[in-house]
């Protein structure tokens, strides 16, 4: 049996740092968990440079600059569990809207002096570049999971992390269906669980800022909301949101943006 | 200059040796304990200072862009994703800005609503930076985590800065749904408001955040401050009554007094020539100042006396012209926070609606709010069906950047007879002073400044 502890790095890419940010977010845990871990490597919280290996690397943000192209394969070598946060370096997040777009025209938007502008044509996630060994999704991940996860693996087990539709948690908790009986376009059916049923239980439609489930359906879901007077642009913009990069989701919602 | 990603570390070096050159370099490859990700170089030449340069290699991630085309009522929703740690700040602009585009105006317990988000938000913000990225400044660790490890008094510091945070995460998550990115905002108040009940119990929770902010007070103005004081322009908002969070004029220490939607006739945005950059100035060619000190300096007779108080027991004189006092500045904002946070949940009584209705519309719109890092601004203009037509975003960040070079210029003197090491720590505590929020400023890549 060896004493080491495990040591952690997170790491940044693009990103608003809102998934690194649950690490400090976890008041009571924090300390306990620095104790137990060897956070090795946190530049938003520690100023240390950075050196060798990593038992667990802790991954926020998309690829989106040429040298993150490089630091990706970096710490993929450097690490032996790779973990990704949040849905930007699971599926290249918000700012991944850019993908449909000609390269050049966010810059020229943004920038006066584009030309000065480096950034990749698209915003990609790190398994575009790395194998991954695990992703937490949520624009931000969900803390919970963040620390069930990592307690699953100081415990020596294999971390899993369920990913069955939102819809069901709904039905769990005995909350009224806001797309049955409200009439409202929630995402719930075809998003994965994870938020702990957030928007439905504050009288809104989820509008899946955790990306699809398990085996989703968008097509059939897409039906309803058309039924419901919903145009096609609007159920485009409910599938190019938070993981309009995810397959499921990209290509329902070019459907409705050709229709 | 070697790309500061090529080592990941906040390090100092000199460049390869060149014989007896005069030049000496002060780099820090990579800023820690800021929000995002920047670097800093002082380029020295015979003990004199030749160049500043603050840059930015945070990827931009072009939020003005994709918010054209997407509805209004997505964009508070949207806006939120620049700064995972101050959402709230861009959901009030957002709403704000919005909210006058389409003519309509929150007002009773929905405003009170949201000014207790932002409550949270500040309680939460600051105390991050207090404890959790300002501290180690102070003490002389490498981290809060180091500090905890290392004393157990210091333990119990980052124990009691942790429990003051959550509460401010607390109230976030009750009305937002959850601490970071809340998706209960949106133009008009909110999706569901809580009950007298509910508000309650979060009442009994922030009693005790109550006396950890002036413990904070305290232990913030015991800290030895650097004697750096520089006649500063100070910007914030001021209400006519309260202290300033999603409304008021925009003032300045220097006279400026005018209605918020004149900032662009004021401030501009401009990118230096070779640079990649966008920063902000007066129209007049000047740095300002925002954030935490700004606001105190220039509405501390909003607050009540009772903090005032606890204020003038600190020892300080306000207004203060020393940036590493900004500590102070924000304890004592956090204080408000609980104070008002407890204020406003006292008398709360449930709205008939969670929000106003509204109709989308062609427009403009443009409003202000005290994001926890200093003036946040946002302006947009839709169509007809309430499609955005076009975003403008100026984060505080970006508007304090000028302020932090210079402050830098100022301090490299000092620099010159210092080791490596200490050179670089103390330029990155000059800018840890500012709590920059990088991930912010999307559209500010790359700064480089030469001042020759």
């Amino acid at each position: 049996m060896t004493t080491r502890k495990p040591r952690i790095g997170v790491f940044k890419f693009a990103s608003c740092d809102g998934c690194q940010l649950t690490v400090l977010d976890c008041e009571d845990e924090l300390l306990d968990l620095a104790e137990r871990v060897d956070i090795a490597y946190f530049l938003e919280a520690i100023r240390r440079p950075l050196e060798g290996e990593f038992d667990i690397a802790l991954v926020e943000g998309s690829v989106y600059t040429p040298e993150q192209e490089e630091y990706i394969r970096d710490i993929r070598q450097r690490s032996r569990f790779l973990i990704t946060l949040g849905a930007c370096a699971a599926q290249g997040g918000i700012q991944a809207l850019r993908n449909f777009t000609p390269p050049d025209e966010y810059p020229r938007v943004v920038y006066a002096l584009p030309q000065y502008i480096e950034s990749l044509a698209k915003s990609r996630p790190a398994s575009d570049y790395v194998p991954v060994d695990l992703a937490l999704q949520g624009c931000p991940i969900n803390k919970q999971q963040l620390l069930r996860v990592l307690v699953q693996m100081l415990l020596g087990s294999k971390p899993r992390v369920p990913n069955h539709a939102l819809c069901l948690d709904c039905k769990r908790q005995n909350i009224v269906c806001v797309l049955v009986a409200q009439g409202k376009p929630c995402m719930g059916p075809i998003t994965t669980t994870g938020c702990g049923v957030l928007c439905p239980s504050y009288d809104r439609p989820c509008y899946s800022c955790f990306g699809p489930a398990y085996q989703p359906n968008p097509s059939s879901l897409t039906r309803r909301f058309a039924h419901l007077g919903f145009a096609p642009h609007e159920i485009q913009r409910l599938l190019h949101g938070y993981y309009s990069q995810a397959p499921e989701f990209r290509e329902e919602g070019q459907r409705y943006a050709r229709s | 200059m070697p790309d500061p990603n090529s080592d990941r570390s906040s390090r100092i070096d000199t460049p390869p040796h060149q014989g007896d050159s005069p030049e000496r370099i002060i780099r820090v490859s990579t800023l820690a304990r800021v929000e995002g990700e920047g670097a800093l170089t002082i380029r020295l030449c015979n003990d004199r200072v030749e160049e500043v340069q603050l840059r930015i290699f945070e990827a931009p991630r072009y939020f003005e862009a994709f918010l054209r085309g997407r509805h209004m009522q997505e964009v508070p929703d949207l806006t939120a994703r620049i700064c995972g740690i101050c959402p709230v700040a861009y959901q009030m602009s957002s709403c704000h800005a919005l909210e006058q585009l389409a003519g309509i105006e929150v007002s009773g317990p929905l405003r009170e609503l949201r000014r207790l988000l932002y409550c949270g938000e500040w309680i939460e913000s600051h105390t991050l930076h207090i404890y959790l990225l300002h501290a180690p400044d102070f003490l002389g660790y490498e981290s809060a985590l180091a500090m905890a490890q290392d004393r157990p008094e210091y333990a119990a510091l980052v124990r009691n800065g942790l429990q003051l945070k959550k509460a401010g995460n607390a109230i976030i998550s009750l009305l937002g749904g959850r601490a970071i990115h809340p998706i209960n905002v949106r133009v008009g108040g909110f999706y569901h408001v809580p009950s007298k009940k509910e508000l309650k119990q979060l009442g009994e929770e922030l009693k005790g955040a109550h006396d950890l902010a002036r413990q904070t007070v305290r232990w913030a103005a015991s800290l030895d401050f650097p004697a750096f004081e520089h006649d500063y322009e100070f910007v914030a908002l001021r209400h006519q009554a309260e202290y300033p969070m999603n409304e008021g004029r925009l003032v300045s220490s220097r006279g400026l007094n005018i209605a918020m939607g004149e900032f662009p006739k004021h401030f501009e945005e401009y990118q230096v020539p070779y640079s990649n950059a966008y920063q902000c100035r007066r129209k007049n060619g000047g740095a300002y100042y925002v954030g935490p000190l700004a606001r105190w300096n220039l509405n501390f007779d909003r607050v009540p006396a009772s903090i005032r108080q606890v204020a003038d027991e600190t020892g300080i004189t306000w207004p203060c012209r020393n940036p590493y006092v900004s500590i102070i500045a924000r304890s004592l904002e956090v204080l408000y926070a609980v104070e008002e946070a407890i204020r406003i949940i006292t008398t709360y009584e449930m709205p008939d609606s969670p929000a106003m209705p509204y109709q989308p519309c062609a427009g403009q719109g443009a409003w202000i709010t005290e994001a926890p890092r200093g003036i946040l601004y946002h302006g947009y203009e839709t169509d007809a069906s309430g499609i955005i037509r076009q975003a403008s975003i100026i984060p505080p960040t970006s508007q304090n950047q000028l302020q932090m070079e210079g402050d830098l210029l100022r301090i490299a003197p000092q620099l010159v007879n210092l080791s490596e090491q200490e050179a670089a720590l103390r330029a990155e505590k000059v800018i840890r002073n500012y709590d920059p929020c990088i991930s912010c400023a999307t559209h500010f890549l790359k700064l480089r400044v030469e001042r020759r």
